[in-house]
């Protein structure tokens, strides 16, 4: 399309190299930012699902209330929704609790507040994965190991989690290639300096719209693409003790 | 247990080293670009007549400024959410703003036009608009303008999240007409694309809406800051700045800058 | 809590609620029937053809639909103003509106996540219940049309009922190009009233409704076809 390529020999358009006249540093900015943002988002929602799969299992009335809650309202609602209401309404609330602990005002940039976010929403995706992952161990398992005196706790460290961590995978490598395609949406945000961020300003500065989309469209793919080719590599590694047929 | 502290670790590293430390005095602007006002070049600076002037007027108080973006739809919630200090990005100090929050002294104030094809109607009523489409950035004080005037007689209104997505679906036809503050009009309008469409004048004025100029805007508390800020821009309009501005710009005559005090 | 401006802006809910079911409606539907074919072609079809199925989907679901649909509007935005000639043509109202370029990047982007979730569907109808249509005489495109399809859609249900909870909560990107949609509403009052949270909230339970709803809708239909297992 004339709209991508100038005429005149040169394959890659000037706006589009490295330095001070191109925007694809800026954009490698952005792409490692998006990287940084899903990997910190991905491992705060693995962390709150853990909680939240254990309170809905193992927890008594009030916890597994609050975790069903928590991801039935979550999952419920539209990302972008959520991500435009938990940036500007959540860091009131984190603020609000850092002054209740006597922290003074906590400014959270834009970044951390996208990382919160996502991380966040991330939770109650990962709860829903965690806790259909441990509901497939086989019960036998956990009766052996009752049966051999171990505290839930003992219980749960030793044979729930190693056993569940392969059923979890899948459902898991789904989250994280939909977290890397939802750190765009934090664009509504104006903040946090990531790739779809990166590819609106320069769009918009140079006008050409149809070159950067694509671009970016392309870094994107790469990311999910890399995050596929590990993915499966590490549910081979992790699945190797298992039988073929599992 | 040992995954689980791993995690955890690596997630408080990661929380904390997002948190990058404030600089002295930190002005939120709106994340699309607005030129000739503030935009984000290709070597990922900030430049344009705005941030300059951001620059002088902070010299002025002796202090370190930096430049946040944020959507602008969303500017005042994250003001007032003590996400930066002051906003800093040719916000018009209308009446409904001025019950959220403080305005500094109006450090710039030019003209709201409309925008369409050559050789459009100069002489335009409200009746002009009937059926036709007006692009707005959403947020805006000419949004506001748009919905009172020219919504009520016909106009169809798109609202878009920044100005150059505007001036985009103009060039590409989506829209009829843009109703847009003048200077920062001007780069599109002088740029090749911009050979389309022309200047069709000014809207009538009305000042509780379109307010009279821009001005930095700060939480009401801030009442310390404020001062601050009034005397630096009056410091910096003494010593010429905003006119030394406008002429790196070429913008001279067309807008008023703040007076000398 | 502010719910002042509520007696104003709440007129504008309806016809947001309308658009937004228009989306997911058309979005399913012909998401679901560009599937067919992508999902088919995986399980019978030329190679080629399969891979081109294949590569489809999986470009689809590697990009961010928020790209998707930018490089749609304001992509092919940037080549409108090359050609004029284009305003006058029968085409223009379609190629004005946001709204036929929101259908159009959800259509592509659900049908590349159902494509494979139809070719998991064809998969998993038993290979007797196929042999014993030819066996019956039946052509290739009978067998299709009478068992393999209706079978295997049954039994896709559920997953299309949760890629319709999917393509709800994708619908407020259309709000980002110029669609009235119903989380436009909350953008309108916030620029007249400067009021964020509530509308937002108001939004949200809009949506968690509509969730509500459609999972009903699909658990009853799963229940009108049993199947047998």
């Amino acid at each position: 399309m004339v709209a991508v390529f100038q005429p005149g020999g040169n394959m890659i358009p000037e706006v589009l190299t490295f330095g001070r006249t191109g925007f694809a540093d800026e954009l490698l900015r952005g792409a490692l930012m998006t990287v940084y943002i899903a990997a910190a988002a991905f491992m705060l929602g693995l962390f709150l699902g853990q909680f939240g799969a254990m309170a809905k299992l193992y927890g008594g009335p009030i916890s597994r209330l609050v975790a069903g809650f928590y991801t039935t309202v979550i999952r419920g609602i539209p990302e972008l929704v959520l991500i435009l209401f938990l940036f500007f309404a959540g860091t009131r609330g984190i603020s609000a609790v850092g002054q209740a602990v006597g922290y003074g005002p906590i400014q959270v940039n834009g970044t951390l507040a996208a990382i919160l976010v996502l991380g966040f929403v991330q939770g109650a995706y990962s709860t829903e994965v965690f806790r259909g992952a441990i509901l497939a161990v086989p019960i036998g398992q956990i009766e052996a190991a009752r049966a051999f005196g171990m505290s839930r706790f003992q219980t749960f460290y030793r044979i729930i989690f190693p056993a569940m961590l392969p059923n979890a995978i899948p459902g898991l490598a789904n989250l994280w290639l939909s977290v890397i395609k939802d750190t765009s949406l934090i664009v509504v945000t104006g903040a946090g300096g990531e790739l779809f961020q990166a590819t609106k300003t320069a769009a918009g500065f140079t006008k050409r719209y149809f070159l950067f989309y694509l671009v970016s469209g392309i870094i994107y793919l790469v990311l999910t693409l890399t995050s596929n080719f590990l993915l499966v590599r590490l549910e081979r590694y992790v699945r190797r003790s298992q039988s073929k047929l599992a | 247990m040992k995954r689980f502290k791993t995690l955890l670790i690596a997630a408080a590293a990661f929380a904390a080293f997002s948190s990058v430390a404030m600089a002295d005095i930190v002005f939120g602007t709106d994340a699309a670009p607005y030129p000739p006002f503030t935009s984000q070049n290709a070597a990922g600076e900030w430049e344009g007549w705005e941030y300059e002037a951001m620059l002088g007027v902070c010299a002025e108080m002796n202090e370190k400024c930096t430049m946040v973006p944020i959507a602008w739809d969303g500017i005042i919630p994250a003001l007032l959410e003590k996400k930066f200090d002051g906003i800093f990005g040719s916000m018009a100090m209308n009446d409904k703003r001025k019950l959220q929050i403080n305005f500094s002294e109006m450090y710039y104030d030019s003209t709201t036009v409309v925008i369409g094809p050559k050789g459009g109607e100069k002489n335009f009523t409200p009746e002009t608009f009937n059926g036709k489409t007006i692009g707005i950035q959403a947020g805006t004080s000419n949004a506001n303008y748009v919905e009172k005037y020219y919504v009520p007689t016909g106009a169809i209104v798109k609202a878009y999240k920044g100005q150059d997505e505007v001036n985009a679906d103009l060039l590409a036809g989506r829209i009829d007409f843009i109703v847009a503050d003048a200077v920062a009009l001007k780069p599109f309008l002088d740029s090749s694309e911009g050979a389309c469409c022309d200047v069709l004048g000014a809207v009538p004025m009305d000042v509780a809406i379109l307010g009279n100029g821009v001005g930095v805007g700060l939480r009401k508390e801030d009442t310390a800051l404020l001062e601050k800020i009034n005397a630096a821009i009056k410091a910096f309009a003494n010593k010429g700045g905003f006119e030394a501005l406008s002429k790196k710009y070429k913008l001279e005559g067309l807008m008023l800058t703040a007076a000398k005090g | 809590m502010d719910w002042s401006w509520l007696p104003k802006f709440l007129p504008l809910l309806p016809h947001g609620i309308f658009v937004t079911i228009q989306l997911l409606v058309l979005t399913m539907v012909f998401g679901v029937l560009l599937a067919i074919p992508l999902g088919l072609v995986q399980v019978t079809g030329p190679k080629w053809l399969a891979s081109l199925a294949r590569g489809y989907c999986t470009l689809l679901r590697g990009t961010p639909l928020l790209i998707q649909l930018y490089l749609l509007y304001y992509g092919l935005g940037s080549v409108f103003s090359s050609y004029p000639e284009l305003r006058q043509s029968i085409f223009w109202p379609i190629l004005r509106e946001g709204y036929y370029y929101a259908v159009l990047a959800f259509v592509l982007n659900e049908a590349g996540y159902m494509g494979e979730i139809m070719r998991g569907a064809f998969l998993s109808v038993p290979k007797g219940e196929l042999e014993a249509a030819r066996a019956y005489g039946m052509s290739p495109f009978q067998v299709l049309r009478r068992v393999w399809l209706p079978r295997a859609f049954r039994n896709a249900l559920p997953a299309i009922g949760g890629e319709t909870i999917l393509t709800l909560k994708a619908t407020p990107l259309a709000a980002l190009v110029t669609v009235v949609d119903i989380f436009s509403v909350a953008d309108r009052v916030r620029q007249e009233t400067y009021i964020i949270y509530e509308p937002l909230i108001m939004v949200m339970m809009v949506y968690l409704i509509l969730t509500f709803i459609i999972t009903r809708i699909f658990g009853h239909i799963e229940r009108q076809i049993p199947v047998r297992h």
